[in-house]
């Protein structure tokens, strides 16, 4: 059976963790390699690095990031930010990024999951959907929720899968920031839809919400920010509490 | 020292970074008369098999390949490769262990491609394995899958099916799963095949 994963996730600007952390043993919190060999360390499955990178010089910050992340580093990541064409894909891939994690760009351009798909195959493209909902529709939002589409969230991902994403990370932004639990009504619905795993993200705040969102909608893995980088959650506790409530993960 | 077979199929970034973290020297084998210089080999590879033996074959390498003596190990397609044909493609391969690559099922349990972390069980002893406990999780990515088969499977998984998660004959070895992206135990089975 497979194991459910446990993901951390990483803001990246300029080659630096963005938000706060804080890890008591780390030399220096701010340097994204260090940070992810420590997460690896404690037993997280994968890592995701979100670089939000704003400069022309974004793709080559972008691959520094990702070689020296696979020169470390002994578990899958992926990277995402402002990936818009097959080339920035190309540069990753080699740089050693098992999976790019696109989003605005597919919703602006979804042929854009076709050609990456065609090209790199489908294992490598992670469809990331920010969603939020407007009176009782999931709406697809972009520039970190901040800019409702027209797309209703799970109309669009299983329009994605056909397109040929290998996997979706759902930000549920109503959830995001909260620490109340996933949104597990609507991670429920997309994980029965679609026959891609689904990795749940927005909301985590205690070990019980992870427990939570396994159990009630069988999602792949399970991703969060802060309550690792503010050490509130520990990785190998976390664990052994989902071992102990019988869900299959990696110790 | 390591020949790591260059055929165009996938990056090897990933592999050769372990292998450097690792202290395991390893070269590249672009010809034939590179494969004098090590001792053992590896045959990377990611993708689709059949595109993957088409550029295998363009190479010149494939009789080379299957003359080898020394210990060699292929890695997801690279271990396909060694297979008899494989479903992706209708492809006819090396033929080196006589086993088939077949497609993975997909139901709302056992979802393709099969991506994560899986336990795997040792059926034979073997120093691939050393100080590797059995059901220990290492991370595949792959929806196609080398059959379970008594006298070839060094590492069962099951995934909605049994398959080899690793298949061995004589010098030749293959795992499914990714080591350079396994964690620790991934680390170990590639110190464990450059001491083999």
């Amino acid at each position: 059976m497979l194991a459910k994963r446990i993901i951390p996730c990483l803001d990246v600007k300029d080659g630096r963790t963005v938000k706060g952390v804080n890890f008591v043993d780390l030399r220096d919190a701010g340097d994204p390699v260090e940070l992810a060999w420590n997460y690896s360390n404690q037993g997280a499955d994968e890592l995701v690095f979100l670089d939000i990178t704003a400069t022309v010089e974004r793709r080559k910050t972008m691959v520094e990031l990702v070689k020296s992340v696979a020169r470390q580093i002994n578990i899958p990541f992926t990277i995402g930010g402002g990936i818009n064409e097959i080339a920035d894909a190309d540069a990753l891939l080699n740089a050693g990024a098992d999976k790019i994690s696109i989003n605005s760009a597919a919703v602006r351009n979804p042929k854009l999951i076709d050609e990456l798909a065609a090209a790199f195959g489908v294992q490598f493209v992670v469809i990331a959907v920010d969603t939020r909902s407007i009176g009782d529709k999931n709406v697809v939002h972009l520039n970190g929720g901040r800019l409702p589409t027209e797309r209703q969230t799970l109309e669009w991902i299983l329009e994605a899968e056909s397109r040929g994403a290998g996997e979706i990370l759902l930000t549920s932004m109503d959830h995001d920031g909260t620490k109340g639990g996933f949104d597990n009504g609507l991670l429920k619905t997309v994980n029965d839809a679609v026959h891609i795993p689904v990795i749940a993200s927005g909301g985590a705040g205690k070990v019980e919400h992870f427990v939570d969102v396994f159990e009630k909608t069988n999602v792949d893995a399970a991703l969060a920010a802060s309550v690792f980088h503010y050490g509130e959650i520990l990785i190998p506790d976390l664990k052994r509490t989902l071992q102990g409530n019988k869900i299959e993960v990696r110790i | 020292m390591i020949g790591i077979i260059l055929y165009g199929a996938g990056n090897i970034f990933s592999l050769t970074a372990a292998l450097e973290r690792l202290g395991i020297p390893y070269g590249f084998i672009n010809s034939e008369e590179d494969f004098d210089k090590y001792d053992r080999y590896i045959i990377p590879g990611v993708g689709h098999a059949g595109a993957a033996m088409n550029k295998l074959k363009a190479t010149g390498l494939v009789p080379a390949i299957k003359a080898l003596k020394k210990p060699t190990l292929g890695i997801c397609v690279g271990m396909q490769l060694l297979t008899s044909h494989s479903e992706e493609g209708d492809s006819n391969l090396l033929d080196i262990i006589p086993v088939k690559t077949l497609r993975f099922k997909d139901s709302a349990d056992h979802k393709v491609p099969h991506t994560g972390w899986n336990r795997v069980f040792p059926e034979k002893e073997n120093p691939l394995f050393e100080n590797i406990p059995s059901g220990s999780h290492f991370y595949f990515v792959h929806s196609y899958f080398i059959e379970y088969d008594k006298a070839y499977t060094l590492l069962a998984a099951d995934y909605g099916n049994q398959f080899s998660a690793s298949i061995w004959l004589d010098n030749f070895y293959g795992v499914q799963f990714h080591p350079e992206k396994s964690g620790v135990f991934g680390e170990t089975l590639l110190t464990n095949f450059s001491k083999i």
